[in-house]
């Protein structure tokens, strides 16, 4: 794997993150009704930094959940590789809540797709948004992020790699060639 | 990574990795079914067929509700009213189900070894739901679970397995998964259902040694799990135990012998139950039976079989 180049790195992807909590409060107008949701596993770091900025700013806690996917993914009868279940936690009740999901990168759009079927099993919120650090494109589904840490464009040949201290013990976000 | 293998056919071939893994993924379940909407579409558009040659309640039923919480379609075929009454081979019935593009095949038969013989002669996964008084992997998962949850994990814990050994498939399976995942086994039972050596026999794939006790003073004994067999009433008058009288005095689990145990130790039953023959009624509802936590974990178990055997991953070595 040849690597590209960094796209980001521990102070660009803080930078991100605190712009992408900015932009949340101001879009829903605080934390009234608000909750978060990261994607197992890279969304659920990434989610957890995002509450702690929000929870700095605004002096309180927005609740904080986590979904995992796997059951969901529309990929598992094709796929050759069967991920582990890890589980999903939802400590809070999802109805009439305006639910944030959160992952680390947007491609195709079906692992939010899952995620969305997921969160509605628990209930119905009032509306969901989505928050990603990398949109690097190639959509297959009619998916669009509210809020995005940086563009990158890619070609499907490339690899994006969001390594976070919590899991990879660094921050930063490389493009490799596959 | 997943489980690498096309069928569950027993225990005794399950790596210690393997079993971790069925175990967490269950725990994963739970959580689904825990939910509201129990249901999850992992398996849309799979099917899943019941065939059992044996009377079974909980068996079958877990099954088919586990793969119904999974989207699968399910099908149950018993063979008192199937083709097999009209001479069918087993080879052909299953063959035949194959075509019809079934994905994993579910099976209970009264002779050990069925389900390896079809699942050497079919694509489609086999899962073994019991054969004769070899093993009933499911079973096992499910008793392990439950011990896991109860008393935090299985290493190191004093399991005594009390009853019919020698026809008893939970029993065997159990034994393989236990010692496997390091717990300290002891059986015992009615000198003509405990086979002769099988401590030496079984104990050769253990990884921890196997005890036959001498009376159930000694498998009692600050024991963590008391897991009680089912008494199979038919057998009486085989000889190889008097009287049930005689059988819940010497061999059954009481107010009494019971405090011989561990103060905290867990009381298990894979059902059906011989209430006041192998276990008291005042036993099996007390606070340390874990009897209904096990059924209730099955269906988790079974989800968890269902998902790593049908839930993807086609090329697999076997």
């Amino acid at each position: 794997m040849e690597k590209k180049g960094q796209i980001l790195d521990a102070k660009g992807i803080q930078r991100a993150l605190t712009r992408i909590s900015h932009e949340i409060l101001e879009k829903n107008k605080g934390i009234e009704g608000l909750a978060l949701v990261g994607i197992r596993t890279g969304g659920v770091f990434l989610c957890q930094r995002i509450a702690r900025i929000i929870a700095d700013i605004e002096k309180s806690e927005v609740p904080v959940g986590i979904v995992d996917i796997t059951l969901y993914r529309d990929d598992l009868t094709v796929g050759t590789h069967l991920p582990i279940l890890r589980g999903t936690e939802l400590p809070f009740n999802v109805d009439g809540e305006k639910i944030v999901i959160v992952d680390d990168v947007l491609y195709t759009g079906r692992t939010v797709r899952a995620a969305m079927d997921a969160v509605m099993e628990f209930g119905r919120p009032r509306m969901i948004q989505l928050a990603v650090l990398i949109d690097r494109g190639h959509r297959e589904l009619p998916i669009k992020a509210d809020y995005i840490g940086k563009n990158v464009p890619t070609s499907r040949t490339e690899s994006v790699n969001v390594r976070l201290t919590e899991k990879d013990g660094v921050d930063e976000v490389t493009v490799t060639e596959i | 990574m997943g489980l690498n293998r096309k069928d569950i056919l027993d225990i005794e071939s399950l790596s210690p990795d393997e079993i971790r893994l069925i175990l967490e993924t269950s725990e994963s379940f739970k959580e689904v079914l825990g939910r509201d909407i129990k249901k999850v579409p992992t398996l849309r558009g799979k099917t899943v067929i019941n065939l059992f040659f044996e009377a079974s309640t909980r068996t079958r039923t877990s099954f088919e509700i586990a793969a119904k919480r999974l989207s699968a379609d399910t099908i149950n075929i018993s063979a008192s009213a199937s083709s097999v009454q009209k001479g069918e081979t087993l080879s052909d019935t299953v063959k035949n189900i194959e075509a019809m593009n079934s994905d994993v095949i579910i099976i209970r038969h009264p002779a050990s070894g069925a389900p390896h013989f079809i699942a050497k002669r079919l694509k489609a996964s086999v899962i073994n739901a019991g054969d004769g008084s070899h093993e009933h992997p499911s079973q096992a998962l499910l008793d392990m679970l439950t011990i896991k949850e109860k008393k935090g994990g299985i290493e190191g814990l004093k399991v005594a397995i009390i009853g019919d050994i020698a026809h008893s498939r939970v029993a065997r399976s159990n034994i393989h998964g236990l010692t496997k995942m390091g717990a300290k086994v002891v059986l015992y039972g009615p000198k003509t259902l405990v086979p002769k050596g099988i401590d030496k026999i079984i104990g050769k794939y253990c990884n921890t040694p196997l005890r036959v006790a001498e009376s159930m003073e000694e498998a009692l004994t600050d024991a963590d799990v008391v897991m009680m067999l089912r008494i199979q009433l038919e057998r009486q008058g085989q000889s190889l135990f008097p009287s049930v009288r005689e059988y819940s005095r010497f061999f059954g689990l009481n107010g009494r012998n019971v405090s011989l145990a561990k103060e905290d130790a867990i009381i298990m039953h894979p059902g059906p139950m011989n209430r006041g023959v192998e276990i008291s009624s005042e036993i099996a509802d007390g606070a340390r039976s874990v009897i209904l936590d096990q059924v209730n974990n099955g269906i988790a178990v079974r989800m968890a079989m269902l998902y790593l055997l049908a839930g993807g991953h086609k090329e697999v070595v076997t």
